[in-house]
């Protein structure tokens, strides 16, 4: 089931709100992409610079975020919309919430880069990390894609992703629990490392968040805490339809 | 990993009362219902059940029909000669078109408000007490019972209670309209048909219409047209959708408004229709 065009609004001013709205959304996607990326880039590559850069420019996404709530607002007190429009109105308060908090996210693993930049390296935690790191930063991209076309059977699967996300980050808690056992010198190290884990894990749960709305946008379908089989089965019924 | 947790219903979880028609009692039944005026066919195979106590909106765009629907609730079409039906509309089960119904006493049950308000040109009083006047009451002290309660069910009887005797035309247009209300409140109906109600009225006065249709649910069932769908929206407890003569999609408002599931509906409520 793919989001359907169902043609233009009699007010032409309505479909450019709708437009505008969407495309600034994912302007603050690609924006908060970005972000992930050079936290990504600046802890592995232990790059001070990057990493403050990172560090310092949440801002940018946070002012968006409330411009974008804004828009929304004055779009439901001007058009009162309805059906589909209402629900991406929803869905599009509800995404930059997830998006805002990614952005944090990317913020704090850019705090840590600092500070582990400035110690010896320790590269065997970074190919963990990196593996980590790649697998949540296509896991948004894709995410933020199906929110572009409105693809409902992708945000499915995307969403399902985020199980291995789980795994792998739980792997890199018990690797990082041996060396902390083995050396108690690199406990501080390891710590850093896991909460950096940690936000990447976080990131790919407020990926799957998005690609629940773009559900609930499309086949008008709150997928929240159900089990995926749920899901498969209730899509599936409304396909029926 | 922890799997996710069963699927509690949302209905249990919020305490909500979930609309479904299926446990509704039913008021009106329209059955294969189809209306012609002359060869011209407007109604066309309408099967729909009206609950009873609870507000149902039609919406549509002008000429699809639903102030014919409404209309034939209580025969107002009976006074057009080139009118022919076909199916059935009941009434709790009795068919109203059957030649055994007396119109006079289904209209006494099924009352009807229309677009222009229009009070007799009497007092307050004798407007509210007109009804019951035929129905052959006269005791003053119980037509002064009736009046009272009629537009204090009205909601506008503070407004009026010093004022009784004043003419009814000299009211402002939302307080005609909802004398007239008062009035089809009077002779307790059933049932109160309101065609386009609050169309004429300004945005207050037509909020304070809106407030007295969900009261007015307490004690009778309300069957309303509005071009305005935010009005349906807030006022109805279920939607019809007509367009050209047929019910596009039927269902509790919450979920027409939405998530409706026909595209036309979809089109219609977002104003994509053109």
């Amino acid at each position: 089931m793919v989001y359907q065009d169902i043609g233009q609004h009699i007010s032409h001013q309505f479909d450019e709100d709708l437009e505008s709205l969407r495309s600034k959304v994912l302007n603050m996607g690609g924006m908060v992409e970005k972000q992930v990326e050079n936290a990504l880039e600046a802890l592995i590559r232990s790059d001070s610079s990057l990493a403050e850069e990172v560090a310092t420019s949440d801002y940018k996404i946070n002012s968006m975020e409330v411009a974008i709530d804004e828009e929304c607002t004055h779009i439901i007190a001007r058009r009162q919309p309805a059906a589909s429009d209402l629900r991406l109105v929803v869905t599009v308060i509800k995404t930059i919430t997830d998006l805002e908090r990614i952005g944090d996210e990317a913020e704090k693993i850019g705090r840590h880069a600092v500070k582990l930049a400035t110690v010896e390296r320790t590269p065997t935690y970074f190919s963990e990390i990196k593996h980590l790191g790649e697998q949540v930063r296509k896991m948004l991209h894709n995410s933020l894609d199906a929110f572009a076309r409105m693809d409902v059977e992708n945000a499915l699967k995307i969403a399902q992703g985020d199980r291995e996300i789980n795994e792998e980050y739980d792997a890199i808690t018990r690797l990082l629990i041996t060396y902390m056992m083995e050396d108690p010198r690199a406990i501080k190290r390891s710590l850093r490392v896991m909460w950096c884990a940690r936000s990447l894990e976080r990131i790919g749960d407020h990926a799957k968040n998005i690609c629940e709305y773009v559900i609930y946008t499309v086949a008008g379908k709150d997928i929240r805490h159900t089990s995926f089989s749920q899901v498969k089965s209730e899509l599936a019924d409304l396909e029926d339809e | 990993m922890i799997m996710a947790a069963p699927k509690i219903s949302q209905d249990i979880l919020l305490n909500r009362e979930s609309m479904n028609i299926e446990n509704e009692f039913p008021c009106f039944e329209c059955k294969d219902f189809g209306l012609y005026y002359g060869s011209a066919q407007a109604l066309n195979n309408i099967n729909l059940v009206i609950p009873e106590k609870r507000v149902t909106a039609f919406i549509g765009p002008s000429g699809c029909g639903k102030s014919t629907l409404l209309r034939c609730m209580n025969r107002m079409n009976d006074l057009i000669d080139s009118v022919r039906l076909e199916g059935k509309m009941s009434l709790h089960g009795e068919d109203i078109n059957a030649k055994s119904i007396n119109v006079a006493e289904l209209r006494r049950k099924v009352g009807m408000v229309f677009q222009k308000p229009n009070p007799f040109p009497k007092t307050i009083y004798e407007n509210v007490a007109y009804g019951l006047r035929l129905q052959g009451v006269n005791k003053k002290r119980v037509l002064d019972e009736r009046v009272e309660w009629a537009l204090k069910g009205a909601a506008m009887w503070d407004e009026v209670k010093d004022r009784l005797q004043d003419n009814a035309l000299g009211l402002s247009g939302g307080q005609q309209q909802r004398l007239v209300i008062a009035r089809a409140v009077a002779i307790q109906p059933e049932v109160i048909l309101l065609d386009e109600p609050a169309s004429a009225l300004d945005p207050i006065s037509t909020l304070k219409i809106e407030e007295l249709i969900i009261e007015l649910k307490q004690n009778f069932t309300v069957v309303i047209v509005t071009h305005n769908m935010q009005q349906a929206a807030r006022v109805s407890d279920y939607t019809a959708f007509l367009y050209i003569g047929e019910l596009i999609e039927y269902g509790a408002t919450d979920q027409l408004f939405t998530n409706p599931k026909q595209k036309q509906t979809e089109d219609y409520i977002t104003g994509r229709y053109g």
